[in-house]
């Protein structure tokens, strides 16, 4: 099988910068450009892509996958090492970048589309198929800045995906537009993946990656640190990241006074073993531990669970249950767990925030929010859509028969 | 891929910036496309009162079209002037304005540049366009130097192309150099022969041993105005100096220009 990407030693620095204004002035006064730090987010990366596969990016965030991605779209430039690609390349790092607000969606799907490569006669031949895609056929003439963002999001889309592109490079926009348009999109996906179309993208919904690609590399902290087939590579990584990602918790952010902290999250199976991920209808544990700095009076205990584009599931406090102690003294720690028999949260990935404050709400001692990620595979009831199982069963004579 | 195929492949891209840049210009205003005519007129108003009326300046008469009138000599350089002016500034937003595109999409970032200074040449032609009617009405057979003309217009492009691609990088870098630009353009402005006849330079030359007038004719926007002006107001050949000088200070900006941008975009998506 030939190569669709080749990625030879790569290293891609940036300039942190100390003072954003760049002036002539703080040039010649310090003789030389502005001060900046460098910092390496690619560090002598190597491997092969092959023709047709599809090929995902995983990491936390600040390991380096979008940059690379970007560096195999020619966006950025690499300072050391080479990066051949072979055919055309579409990038969907952005939908709809390059729109512009006062012109019409049909001329703007000519103007998308010519930056990403395509003729006029492409466009041409395919202009249906993209305002059908996009299902806008009533709004093609009207300005895109009145499309709603599901519009504007679903017309980037469905140029970017009509491009035609040997290569597709996918920074995590597969979310995009209600479940009807996910659809379309995963039909376009695997109509890709038959073409022999190389794809790779970059993403955080690992369950997803798992289902759709094939092979997988994981970074970490701008280096190589594992290629391999999709789902030994992501479970090698879930198993890691979890405790991990527990402790450095730096994917969210904290705030809150630090009199007392939650230094660790965890999620226990039922037999009270760390575990990387759970399924649905299992019993699970989270396991908030704490630690007081100072005398404090009546905290409380909260948790609340996100999913990953942001919708707050449910929330969660040992105030509501009327649980609390009168008083943490300096030097106390412990934990405090929240016993779920039957966790009914569909598959997916979740971020688990946790906190700790004072009984009236009126001190945060310590707020970490979405500080660590797990993921919910398929269980007992076998459900797919939303995020929580009602744990309801189907009744009735005619369901019966069909028993 | 080469440089050159990556043109290539860009041409149609080019002409739909282009396109974006001018729909979108005057979109939502209610006079539209007439705000780019009301500008030069404006202009040519003022200072056809101050220049004209108020400090007498006479223009020289046409030679060999007999021609004498101060609106058509001030905006026989005024329209060239404004178009480099225009270019400059337009050039210097041009990366930092589509940082967007830059930071999501590949292709050539020199395409943003051309396609801001080609938007800017529709629009001085057009301008152009209504001078030459104007110019038409007044007995001024223009239509035979056309071909002149828009050798001229040709040369300029170039010229602006040149300073255009590297004012827009040094711009992502220092963004004072806007400013600067700002400044500039006000006295490169009065460095040469719009408002005033250029025999008032040679005059001064006469009056000191410096040597002013040799000084002032390196400048390559006073032997644009000088070949503009003798084309359209005068009815005749530029002077073979004027446009050997400016054909070579454009290829000379160009080849500079490319240089600088192909240094210095190495970082573009990340800077801008």
């Amino acid at each position: 099988m030939s190569t669709a990407i080749s990625v030879d030693d790569v290293s891609k620095q940036y300039r942190l910068y100390h003072e954003r204004n760049q002036s002539l002035k703080a040039a010649i006064m310090r003789r030389a450009r502005v001060k900046y730090e460098e910092f390496w987010a690619l560090r002598d990366v190597s491997f092969e892509v092959p023709q047709g596969a599809t090929f995902a990016l995983i990491g936390e965030n600040g390991s380096g996958k979008s940059t690379l991605l970007k560096c195999m779209a020619h966006i950025l430039r690499p300072e050391k090492g080479r990066i051949e690609t072979r055919g055309k390349i579409s990038a969907l790092l952005e939908l709809g970048a390059g729109f512009h607000p006062e012109l019409t969606g049909r001329e703007n799907i000519f103007l998308n589309g010519s930056i990403l490569g395509m003729s006029k006669k492409q466009l041409n031949q395919r202009f249906d198929e993209i305002v059908g895609f996009a299902g806008l056929e009533h709004f093609i003439d009207t300005p895109v800045k009145n499309y709603s963002s599901g519009m504007y999001v679903r017309l980037g889309f469905s140029v970017a995906i009509n491009v035609d592109p040997e290569i597709l490079l996918i920074d995590e926009v597969l979310a995009v537009g209600d479940a009807e348009f996910q659809r379309r999109c995963l039909e376009k996906f695997d109509d890709f993946q038959e073409a022999g179309k190389t794809i790779v993208i970059v993403s955080h919904a690992l369950e997803s990656v798992r289902n759709l690609c094939d092979t997988a590399a994981w970074l970490e902290h701008g280096l190589l640190r594992r290629i391999g087939t999709a789902s030994e590579v992501i479970d090698e990584y879930l198993t890691e990241s979890h405790t991990d990602r527990a402790a450095d918790g730096d994917h969210g952010a904290r705030w809150g006074t630090g009199e007392a902290q939650v230094e660790k999250i965890e999620v226990l199976d039922g037999s009270g073993e760390p575990v990387k991920r759970v399924r649905t209808g299992d019993t699970v544990i989270f396991r908030f531990h704490y630690k007081s700095d100072a005398l404090i009076e009546k905290p409380v205990w909260g948790m609340a669970l996100f999913s990953l584009d942001g919708v707050w599931v449910t929330g969660p406090s040992t105030r509501e249950v009327g649980l609390y102690p009168e008083k943490l003294a300096p030097g106390d720690e412990g934990y405090v767990d929240l016993h779920v028999d039957r966790l009914l949260l569909l598959p997916g990935t979740y971020d688990v925030s946790a906190s700790l404050f004072n009984i009236t709400g009126a001190t945060v001692y310590d707020m970490r929010h979405r500080a660590l990620r797990f993921d919910v595979e398929f269980g007992d009831p076998h459900e797919e859509y939303g995020f929580m199982s009602l744990g309801g069963s189907w009744e009735g004579d005619i369901l019966d028969t069909a028993r | 891929m080469t440089r050159l195929a990556e043109y290539a492949e860009a041409r149609e891209l080019t002409v739909n910036l282009m396109l974006r840049e001018l729909r979108g210009r005057y979109k939502r205003s209610a006079l539209g496309w007439t705000w780019s005519l009301l500008n030069p007129l404006s202009t040519v108003i003022v200072f056809s009162v101050v220049f004209a009326f108020f400090l007498k300046i006479d223009p020289p008469t046409g030679h060999p079209s007999g021609l004498h009138s101060f609106p058509m000599f001030l905006l026989c350089g005024l329209l060239p002037f404004n178009y480099l002016s225009n270019g400059m500034n337009g050039s210097l937003d041009s990366l930092l304005s589509n940082s967007n595109l830059i930071r999501k999409v590949y292709f050539p970032r020199e395409v943003l540049v051309v396609s801001t200074v080609g938007a800017l040449l529709v629009t001085f032609l057009v301008e152009l366009g209504v001078l030459g009617v104007i110019l038409l009405l007044l007995g001024n057979m223009i239509l035979p130097w056309l071909p002149v003309l828009f050798l001229l217009v040709a040369i300029q492009t170039v010229f602006v192309l040149g300073i255009g691609l590297m004012l827009s990088v040094f711009n992502v870098y220092f963004r004072d150099v806007k400013h600067f630009i700002g400044i500039s353009l006000q006295a490169l402005f009065y460095s040469a022969p719009i408002v005033y006849p250029i025999k008032f330079v040679e005059d001064a030359a006469t009056r000191t041993s410096f040597p002013l007038l040799r000084v002032y004719e390196l400048n390559p926007l006073v032997r644009f105005v000088d070949a503009y002006r003798a084309v359209l107001y005068d009815l005749r050949f530029p002077a073979f100096s004027d446009v050997a000088y400016v054909t070579i200070w454009a290829a000379g900006l160009l080849a500079l220009g490319l240089f600088v941008f192909h240094r210095l975009d190495r970082r573009l998506a990340e800077e801008v």
